[in-house]
């Protein structure tokens, strides 16, 4: 297992698993918020969409569907924001 | 992930040669680096995924890959060539004088800029989304989508899951899904029963095939798999929690927590379009020897045409063998393309998306996903750059990935024009991009 943070939230999940199955586990439905402000996840789960995209310790619009987990890596959803 | 360092302005960008780059570290580049590298080419093949694997063989977490995906991989870490995963290559040109190309790629430390002798092109496919109304609620995902999530690690144990698609794609994400917990409610296969019982019956020629298809369908028994019936609507407050089904007769609603709907696959081909490879109807066109209209430029697997797993480790092969003049070699190999190519063809034939899947999107379905741009803020009369031009609908982050085989699908308008760069990437990549282009005094220009 590995610590990360989810919008500042610490938790702790499968080492060598995806940002993407780390947000999904934790309950996290909407990963960003479209151009017109509706939630959005993952859809192609292989990197071609973006849908899944988020800042990872401080670097936005990455995939996280293409991302391993790591101790201490802070991942952050546009989920709360109204938009991008 | 020291991702902190792509961003400072600061980094200097890696430089590495090559004689052959493959791009897509899948079955067919796989196949082709490790080809080109056992005949004593410097290889380098690169993949944004944190494997090589590609699709097929992506390894779920903690398990390691098996069977021919095994045997190869063990091959590709013997044969010497340099594999550099999690990198996305944003661009590619030709090097001018003396020939060559330079590839621009963004790594997990900053941009690698490659130069080549011999590009080989092995960039897979996608699935095809086919817009419906709810379709861009979460929880709503592609067929391969659902396999690809859960071998990096997502759960659908306890879920309530519905697939709509079609092909045999279908049969091992439902076998997957049902092993690993999830309770399939519904496999709804878009093609009409007609089309897929004759495909089925043309299998006898081929047994490991269709065993391998009644093994599947073993794995998912008590789930109904209904031929000719495809989703229509996905409703749900943040998420999806109900669909719509048809069998073009009857409409039924079933409650899930997951829908995966995808209407087969549809080649990368964006990285051959910024090469100038020339294309005939969406896939790259290849001579015998895998080679592109541009000379040195080689193209292996579903961008040729979707042919399945076995055609593209072929292809890969031939790929590798002739970038590195081993002519010969592939000559013996081109004789069993043309029997997996037949199989491939039967298949397109069978499961083609159907044409009702055109009524799907109401006037107020967004297509495009990135810009949010509705089905009917886009006239069918105009072309998929007047959609750019007018909308903005294919200028996101996917760069019309999604929208634009969604649209080649309802409007019939073929993918134009590719930019660069092909992926998003970070200011230090693009200027790593742009320094090569520079005259500089070593090309005595």
């Amino acid at each position: 297992m590995v610590a990360i943070t989810i919008d500042g939230a610490e938790r702790r999940v499968p080492a060598a698993t995806t940002v993407a199955a780390a947000l999904l586990g934790a309950g996290t439905v909407a990963f960003r918020r479209s151009a017109t402000g509706a939630g959005r996840g993952p859809l192609c789960g292989m990197g071609t969409c973006h849908e899944c995209r988020v800042t990872i310790d401080g670097v936005p619009h990455v995939r996280a569907c293409l991302v391993t987990v790591a101790d201490g890596m802070r991942v952050t959803t546009g989920a709360s924001a109204t938009t991008e | 992930m020291s991702a902190n360092r792509t961003l400072d302005p600061g980094a200097r960008s890696q430089r590495v040669d090559a004689d052959v780059v493959v791009v897509g570290a899948g079955p067919a580049g796989i196949a082709a680096a490790t080809r080109a590298a056992e005949s004593g080419r410097r290889v380098l093949l690169c993949d944004e995924n944190r494997a090589p694997g590609g699709q097929v063989w992506r390894a779920r977490v903690g398990e390691s890959a098996r069977g021919v995906a095994r045997r190869w991989r063990a091959r590709l870490g013997r044969s010497g060539a340099t594999v550099l995963c999690g990198t996305a290559v944003v661009d590619g040109t030709a090097a001018g004088y003396g020939g060559g190309f330079i590839l621009t790629a963004e790594g997990p430390s900053g941009a690698i800029v490659v130069q080549a002798h011999v590009v080989i092109l092995a960039t897979g496919a996608r699935e095809r989304f086919i817009p419906f109304p709810g379709w861009t609620l979460p929880g709503v995902i592609g067929v391969g989508a659902a396999q690809a999530l859960q071998k990096g690690g997502v759960s659908f144990a306890g879920k309530r899951v519905v697939i709509s698609g079609s092909g045999p794609l279908l049969l091992p994400v439902a076998a997957a899904l049902t092993a690993h917990g999830a309770r399939v409610l519904l496999v709804a296969e878009q093609a009409a029963p007609r089309k897929v019982m004759r495909f089925a019956a043309g299998l006898w020629r081929d047994p490991a095939r269709l065993f391998q298809a009644a093994r599947y369908r073993i794995g998912f028994l008590t789930t109904p798999y209904r031929l000719g019936t495809w989703v229509t609507a996905a409703r749900g407050d943040r998420r999806v929690e109900e669909v719509d089904v048809t069998d073009g007769v009857t409409a039924r609603t079933i409650s899930c927590d997951v829908l995966c709907a995808a209407f087969g696959l549809v080649p990368n081909t964006e990285l051959a379009r910024l090469l100038g490879c020339t294309m005939s109807r969406g896939s790259v066109v290849v001579n015998e020897r895998q080679e592109t209209n541009q000379s040195g430029v080689f193209c292996a697997g579903e961008p040729t045409g979707i042919g399945g797993v076995d055609l593209a480790i072929l292809e890969g092969e031939i790929a590798g063998l002739c970038s590195a003049g081993r002519q010969e070699e592939a000559r013996e190999l081109t004789v069993r393309l043309a029997r997996a190519r037949v199989g491939a063809a039967a298949m397109d034939e069978a499961f083609a998306p159907r044409a009702e899947l055109r009524d799907l999107p109401h006037a107020d379905t967004i297509v495009c996903r990135c810009e949010d741009i509705s089905f009917g803020a886009i006239d069918s009369r105009w072309t998929m750059r007047k959609a750019r031009l007018y909308t903005r609908a294919g200028m996101g982050a996917c760069q019309g990935r999604v929208c634009g085989a969604a649209l080649e699908f309802l409007h019939g308008w073929p993918s134009d024009s590719t930019r660069i760069p092909c992926q998003p990437a970070h200011c230090s990549t693009l200027i790593a991009d742009g320094a090569h282009d520079a005259p500089s005094a070593d090309h005595g220009a």
